[in-house]
């Protein structure tokens, strides 16, 4: 009952930061419109970071507690950043082409780091996948869950000093909003927006947990129905 | 004797023990070799015959061929250990998970810094790329390169062993780890190649040691979960 109150407060939030960003906040001077994108946007990928650090932490709590809950709170952190990443490039890919004419620029590193997080967690969630027993999917996907967590930072500094060491991006960057001499009304929005999808987050998660434990409880029930029916037809013959 | 000493000797035996199996005619090297060569050989086809993009090319194409016969080489060291169960046998020896890490990753790195070698050859015969003058960072950093493969191919090689899509999943998820170690070297290659005029060469030396040294340390620290339930 509390998980749907927490839901139907996450919904009422987003529906307000989205008619506050749309029709209440003025555009922006240089980028129109378009800079509208930029909350949720902002928002998304600070989301996939959160989860996918929460992914780490759980696996490091599965490899030293051995419960399956934490597992099932690693699944549900792979699962819902890859979710809020993807969304992330989305809305990038769409402020991109009006501002900076195209969809993909390679010398922003922020861009190619979130597409290689995107192909680490999708290799995390394939990996699941094919692992039956749960004790191993757990060890398995703890693992890959670290490294991938530790490969991040050096990816985004790598593609970092790549740009860098040729020249300076001239390119505005969305986070300049953030800028204290912003209007207050540009981060009023911001923020407004985080704490909303943040929120909606937290009921996400809440219920992929939960779903990642019926899961788990379900394919226990098949393996023990199966061995037992393997039993009866023994003691049958 | 020291821990150290200890561990150091039985990742050698480790190693060793890869080693003459492959000496004794399992031809993983021989056959990863050719690949890369395969490799190359269509990265002509499909830029070619234009001899100075090539020769643009060459520090990029070198490290993707490298790095795409570099999934081969710890597939086929992993899949050597599949046999007649003998990854459970490895598991049960009472020594330190890390140091088995470390065997099997030497016997990788040998391999990789074999193909390293061939493959900047190739690049330097076939692209026409004169490795002459620059050997020594060139060499230093097919040594950094190879050993950073080897450490994320070992782990992710006994990550995916026993899964049946092994062959999909090794790639999709190394490749993406691999992505800071792939921009350092091939930075590093062209920076060499092209008398290091911004400087930057140090500097991208340096990337490649911090991350060889950040995934040994990951690999040697996590290794013995896989052993156990992995």
């Amino acid at each position: 009952m509390k998980t749907r109150i927490l839901g139907f407060v996450a919904l009422a939030a987003v529906m307000v930061v989205t008619a506050v960003a749309l029709f209440v906040v003025p555009p922006d001077g240089n980028q129109g419109d378009a800079q509208r994108i930029m909350y949720p946007h902002v928002a998304s990928a600070w989301l996939a970071y959160l989860s996918f650090g929460v992914t780490a932490l759980a696996g490091i709590g599965w490899l030293w507690k051995r419960d399956l809950r934490l597992d099932a709170v690693a699944h549900a952190g792979a699962e819902i950043g890859v979710m809020f990443t993807a969304f992330a490039i989305w809305g990038g890919m769409m402020w991109g082409r009006p501002i900076w004419g195209v969809f993909w620029q390679w010398e922003d590193p922020r861009l190619t780091t979130t597409a290689l997080l995107l192909a680490l967690y999708v290799g995390y969630l394939l990996l699941r996948r094919l692992t039956d027993d749960p004790e191993r999917r757990a060890t398995r996907a703890a693992i890959v869950g670290i490294v991938a967590a530790i490969d991040i930072p050096i990816v985004h500094f790598s593609v970092e000093w790549w740009r860098g060491l040729h020249q300076t991006a001239t390119i505005a960057s969305p986070d300049r909003v953030l800028d204290p001499a912003a209007p207050m009304a540009f981060v009023g929005t911001l923020l407004g927006t985080l704490a909303a999808f943040t929120l909606t987050w937290l009921y996400l998660m809440i219920r992929r947990y939960q779903l990642a434990r019926a899961e788990v409880a379900r394919e226990e029930a098949v393996r023990l129905d199966r061995l037992m029916s393997a039993r009866t037809a023994e003691v049958a013959r | 004797m020291s821990t150290l000493r200890r561990e150091a000797r039985i990742a050698l035996a480790v190693a060793r023990k890869d080693a003459l199996a492959e000496l004794r005619g399992r031809h993983a090297t021989v056959s990863t070799l050719f690949f890369a060569a395969v490799v190359l050989l269509l990265f002509g086809f499909a830029l070619g015959p234009d001899a100075a993009r090539l020769a643009d090319a060459g520090p990029g194409l070198l490290w993707l061929a490298v790095v795409f016969a570099g999934i081969l080489a710890v597939n086929r060291l992993h899949l050597l250990e599949t046999d007649d169960g003998a990854l459970e046998q490895l598991a049960l020896y009472p020594v330190a998970r890390r140091a088995i890490y470390a065997g099997k990753a030497l016997g990788g790195f040998a391999v990789m810094l074999l193909l390293g070698l061939v493959v900047l050859g190739a690049v330097g015969v076939l692209f026409a790329v004169d490795i002459g003058d620059a050997w020594l960072p060139l060499l230093a950093t097919v040594v950094l390169g190879a050993a950073g493969v080897a450490a994320v191919g070992t782990f992710y090689a006994g990550v995916t062993v026993r899964l049946r899509a092994r062959e999909v999943m090794l790639p999709l998820l190394m490749l993406p780890v691999l992505a800071p170690l792939l921009l350092g070297a091939v930075k590093a290659t062209s920076a060499a190649l092209t008398g290091d005029p911004f400087g930057e060469l140090g500097a991208w030396l340096q990337l490649l040691v911090a991350f060889d040294v950040i995934m040994i340390v990951a690999g040697a620290a996590t290794y013995g979960y896989l052993l156990e339930d992995g």
